[in-house]
């Protein structure tokens, strides 16, 4: 980054969907992929006279997600109204949280090439989502469609101080807020379904004569993938800059506002949307049909008794416990909670962590991508595994071997010996039994044999072949070399 | 305070109120008879007055996370204007 | 039979005098006869009302357990949804609109076996003090076909005061409930806010609003009320608060008994018959030994500005949602969504709830919340103040409810603000959250009834009610019919 003419300025606001059963004001089901309208009442299509009933299970959430921030959680919040006309909000107001939300003043520390880097969180806040508009392909091409299952979902919406400053960064903090929520079970975060929604306000800071000039900022939306953000991030910063060379407007300057920008994945390009004009008349006001939230520090305690390990504390802590590199723990960490539970079980009941480690970021990892599950839904206990492991190191089993043992067992179910013995994987480890083998491997390929005493040394390689077809792989390759080379050299 | 007929305008595209010429005239004199009515309260003396948006100090009212029936996919539609399929329609919506 | 209250039907249906069938055909008779000048009504479902009454009677015949209101009629404001069922709220944008649920207080006279008679006009969306201001019709007072009901709930008072039901509900946010009871010579309670859940009560001002009881006297609002209130889980601000027997200790006086008396309800405005019957009913407290206790409310001269600041900006943002998109009424010509939006509301909205949605959005608009809305709500609070320092000296707070006797239609149409300064008297009570309640005091010389209200402290809805009994039990006005 270091030889870009300019620093880039990035704040990001991160919307999550909050894992309830029902919505942050009714009892309709949140659940992913409903039918178009049927998961609506009267309290979320805003029907004249419905009120909502907050939903105790979205608050605890998002109180917990506010701890694991290192927010301050305020003694005293309250709902407000937000209000804006769109079809996908049928009341015409969002309900959200204002001037005092439940929490604010937090960070996230992220990794970065020149270590670990703190990022302030200004806020995070509750408030409810709005529905999907369909814009009608083809046809008529007249009209939107409205579904309205999605309205009323809680979100938490989590407000970055403007502390990032690359895209990478971006990136960084987003996959960090992600493990984190994914790991407290606070959010799935599934950005491809809507759950994690990410918009990122940018400008940039140009040095010049006088000092740096900062450009007005951008707000930058419909951002549906974390490479999309630094992508984004990337196209917009060069883009402020060129202008800014063009038009010299500096953020401040009279008639300068914030203006927001629509990312065009296919193309690769912000575009500036029109400023609608009403955009900051939201005449919030508190919402009457909803009471304020009183917290005290007995709830707080409460919640935070749930929190456990936090991932920033778990890395450190099996880097040092297992001796781990930096991108193992990293490998590891990221696949969530349970995860790292498995490994953990792994490295105890096979007492070799690099092991465990192997098995469970190569087999493993690979077989839950494979069948695109999650390891709570991986057929094999980490002691069955753990048992393999052990088989394998106590009988020579090569790795190849192990690795079939272990396809077997993830396929069709079985300890590990039990698959070993009815995939015939038993070792030979009779030397003698070995020895006949290999005698009579000799007198099959006896041109070999002449061949290796004339000097070509290679040529063993096929009696060994012979050997261990013979033992269907199962003798182990350093005892059968051992015995070749004796029985060569006596013949 | 004097009300012009441009805020007047203004309020009224902030409420999605269509007003004819004539309607906004009207509506330009009896709000600003109002507003210099409502301009009393500033007499009123309310430092250090916490606002009160709720008449009843009652705080932390919450339900379980636990599902509760739907409506049905007709009949959340049953008063809509304009249906089309299982979706309500509405004129193309510009971003 | 019409003429008696819902107490005596009762008594009457229990000694199997007479069936809930008959009594429901002889108040549909009296709608049919008299609805047509009075204009009550803007639904009534006859068959539906007939068949439900046949199967009480069958039900008692066969010894099952009835509800509390078993066979009777009760007419309810046209704001409070009921399943399948038309509910306009006077508006044209709700011209077709059919709810698919029940608001809490319908599922609870549904529960006590009453009998849903009808749904009455009302001001559209509640906004107005003579009934108006409905898109639909013009509801007339039955004392004076010339004069208006008074409002919002004028339909709901007319109908009980012309005996087409012998209970009604209403809503009230400013008094919209007590102003229209006081005019129509009927009894009007407006609970304690949190008292009866809003669930299905259309909002007008959420944080204002009402639920609540007309009737013919106060033994039947006291029936009424505890059927209606109590908790629901479905509306956060009602309150989980055991419900008294009102009806139970209904005929104790309270004793002793401080009635406060504000001076700033009796100055410039009060019209002078309407002062007279006041004071000559705190007199018949007087003389069942009753203190009577000058009190002050300094703050109740801000109470017209604070009311028409807060309630038009809630309205603002609980009206937003009737746009014509996902229910209600859609302007058949548009150019696109934002003009779909403006023709729609502009179509079917009336000019009073034009008004106050002007108003409110525009009191909470940028540059303008603080030093309306903001200080509204500052102000609120010390109205709240000044009746929590009167009742520390009183039981409960008496005066007029409305500053004049039932006005003639048309009369204050052209002047909103003079319509809104009507309301001095009652609108604080919604502002504070406490009770009040109208109860018919005397007559103008012209016929015209004339309501005294008392109000208490939240949740004291059983001492208002005995010491309105107290009242009612030394005086007859609330046995005058009018002549229809
Ligand atoms: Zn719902």
């Amino acid at each position: 980054m270091a030889d870009l003419p300019y620093r880039i300025v990035i704040g990001l606001e991160v919307h999550v969907q909050l894992l309830t059963q029902t919505k942050l004001f009714c009892g309709c089901s949140t659940r992913f992929g409903q039918p178009p309208n049927s998961a609506t009442c009267p309290v979320c299509l805003g029907l004249p006279g419905a009120l909502p009933v907050m939903n105790r299970r979205a608050f605890d959430l998002a109180v917990k997600a506010a701890l694991a921030l290192n927010c301050r959680i305020a003694s005293f919040t309250k709902w407000d109204r937000k209000n804006y006309y769109y079809p996908d909000l049928p009341k015409n107001y969002q309900i959200s949280q204002y001037d005092l939300p439940f929490s604010s003043d937090g960070h996230l520390d992220i990794q970065t090439p020149e270590g670990t880097k703190r990022i302030g969180i200004i806020r995070a806040h509750l408030e409810e989502d709005a529905g999907k508009l369909l814009h009608e392909e083809g046809g008529s091409g007249k009209d939107s469609l409205v579904d309205l299952n999605r309205t009323g979902t809680p979100l938490l919406e989590i407000v970055s101080q403007p502390e990032l400053s690359a895209p990478e960064e971006a990136k960084a903090y987003l996959e960090e807020l992600r493990l984190l929520l994914k790991a407290l079970e606070i959010s799935d975060c599934e950005m491809q379904e809507g759950s994690l929604r990410c918009d990122a306000n940018v400008n940039i800071h140009v040095p010049h004569a006088d000092g740096v000039a900062a450009t007005p900022i951008v707000e930058v939306k419909n951002l549906n993938s974390f490479r999309a953000v630094e992508r984004a991030i990337k196209f917009e910063a060069n883009r402020q800059y060129g202008q800014f060379q063009s038009d010299g407007k500096k953020l401040g300057d009279r008639g300068v506002s914030k203006a927001t920008a629509g990312w065009d994945d296919v193309r690769g390009v912000t575009v500036v949307q029109r400023r609608k004009e009403e955009a900051s008349d939201y005449r919030y006001f508190p919402d009457p049909d909803l009471v304020p939230i009183e917290v005290d520090s007995a709830w707080i305690a409460e919640v935070r008794a749930l929190l456990g390990e936090l991932p920033a504390a778990q890395r450190t802590r099996l880097q040092s416990q297992y001796a781990l590199s930096a991108y193992d723990t990293e490998v590891i960490t990221r696949q969530g909670r349970p995860f790292v539970a498995y490994f953990e079980e792994l490295a105890r009941g096979c007492g070799d962590a690099a092991e465990a480690k192997n098995w469970l970021t190569n087999e493993i990892l690979q077989t839950l991508n494979d069948r695109k599950s999650d390891v709570r839904a991986f057929p094999q206990p980490a002691d069955a595994i753990a048992e393999l492991i052990r088989e394998a190191k106590a009988t020579g089993l090569n790795k190849q071997r192990a690795r079939d043992v272990y396809a077997h067992m993830v396929s069709e179910g079985g300890t590990a010996k039990e698959v070993i013995k009815k995939l015939g994987f038993t070792p030979v480890t009779d030397e003698g039994q070995l020895r006949d083998i290999v005698r009579r491997a000799m007198a099959a390929n006896a041109k070999a044999v002449t061949d290796f005493k004339n000097g070509k040394v290679k040529a063993a390689d096929a009696i060994k072949g012979a050997v261990m077809r013979e033992t269907k792989g199962m003798a182990r390759t350093e005892m059968v070399q051992q015995i070749l080379l004796e029985e060569l050299q006596r013949a | 305070m004097s009300l012009t007929v441009d805020d007047t305008r203004w309020v009224a595209h902030l409420a999605r109120l269509q007003l004819a010429d004539a309607e906004l005239a009207t509506m330009t004199r009896q709000l600003g008879a109002i507003l210099d009515y409502v301009t009393q309260l500033q007499q009123a003396r309310t430092d250090n007055v916490e606002p009160l948006a709720h008449p009843l100090p009652i705080h932390n009212v919450f339900r379980d996370d636990s599902p509760a029936p739907s409506l049905s996919v007709d009949a959340a539609l049953a008063n809509a204007p304009q249906r089309r399929d299982n979706f309500f329609a509405v004129p193309a919506v510009l971003d | 039979m019409i003429e008696h209250t819902a107490a005596d039907l009762l008594a009457t249906l229990r000694k199997g005098d007479g069936s809930a069938e008959s009594l429901t055909g002889a108040f549909l008779d009296a709608i049919r006869q008299r609805d047509t000048r009075v204009r009550a009504f803007l639904h009534v479902d006859e068959a539906a009302a007939l068949e439900k009454a046949h199967d009480i009677d069958a039900r008692r015949k066969r010894g099952e357990p009835l509800g509390a209101l078993a066979g009777i009629p009760v007419a309810v404001k046209d704001v409070l949804c009921t399943a399948g069922q038309r509910t306009t709220c006077g508006s044209k944008v709700l011209q077709s609109f059919v709810p698919p649920y029940d608001a809490h207080v319908i599922s609870r006279l549904r529960r006590a076996d009453a009998v849903l008679i009808g749904k009455t006009n009302m001001d559209e969306f509640a906004m107005g003090s003579s009934t108006e201001n409905s898109a639909y019709q013009i509801t007339r007072n039955p004392w004076e076909l010339a004069c208006t009901p008074g409002g919002s709930s004028g339909g709901s008072a007319a109908a009980v005061a012309a005996c087409e039901t012998p209970l009604a509900l209403g809503s009230d946010t400013g008094g919209s409930i007590r102003q229209p009871a006081s005019l129509c010579g009927v009894v009007g309670l407006k609970p304690t806010y949190g008292r009866v859940s809003r669930f299905g009560l259309v909002a007008f001002a959420s944080s204002l609003d009402q639920v609540g009881p007309l009737t013919h006297d106060v033994r039947d609002a006291a029936l009424l009320l505890e059927v209606i209130a109590g908790h629901d889980a479905r509306d956060s601000t009602s309150v989980d608060r055991p419900v008294p027997k009102y009806t139970r200790t209904l005929d104790d006086p309270v004793q002793p008994l401080t009635i406060g008396v504000p001076r700033e309800y009796f100055g410039a405005g009060l019209d002078g018959e309407v002062e007279q019957a006041v004071r000559a009913a705190l007199k018949v407290y007087e003389k069942a030994g009753t203190k009577l206790l000058d009190v002050s409310l300094p703050y109740s001269q801000y109470a017209v500005a604070t009311y028409y600041v807060v309630a038009t900006a809630e309205a603002s943002s609980n009206l937003a949602r009737y746009d014509g998109v996902h229910y209600g009424h859609r302007a058949a010509k548009h150019d696109d969504l934002i003009d779909l939006y403006c023709r729609s509301r502009g179509e079917g909205f009336g000019a009073e709830v034009k008004r106050r949605i002007m108003l409110g959005t525009y009191v909470l608009s940028s540059g303008y919340k603080d030093a309306y809305y903001v200080k509204s709500l500052q102000v609120r609070r010390l109205i709240k103040d000044d009746f929590d320092r009167a009742f520390a000296q009183c039981d409960v707070i008496a005066g007029p409810v409305s500053p004049t006797a039932a006005f003639r239609l048309g009369d204050r149409s052209d002047d909103p603000l003079a319509m809104y300064l009507s309301d001095i008297y009652t609108i604080s009570a919604n502002l504070s959250g406490i009770a009040g309640i109208s109860i018919p005091c005397g007559f103008t010389k012209g016929g015209l009834p004339i309501g005294l209200q008392l109000q208490a402290p939240p949740f004291e809805e059983e001492k208002l009610l005995r010491v309105a009994r107290m009242h009612e039990r030394a005086t007859d006005w609330h046995t005058r019919r009018p002549k229809l």
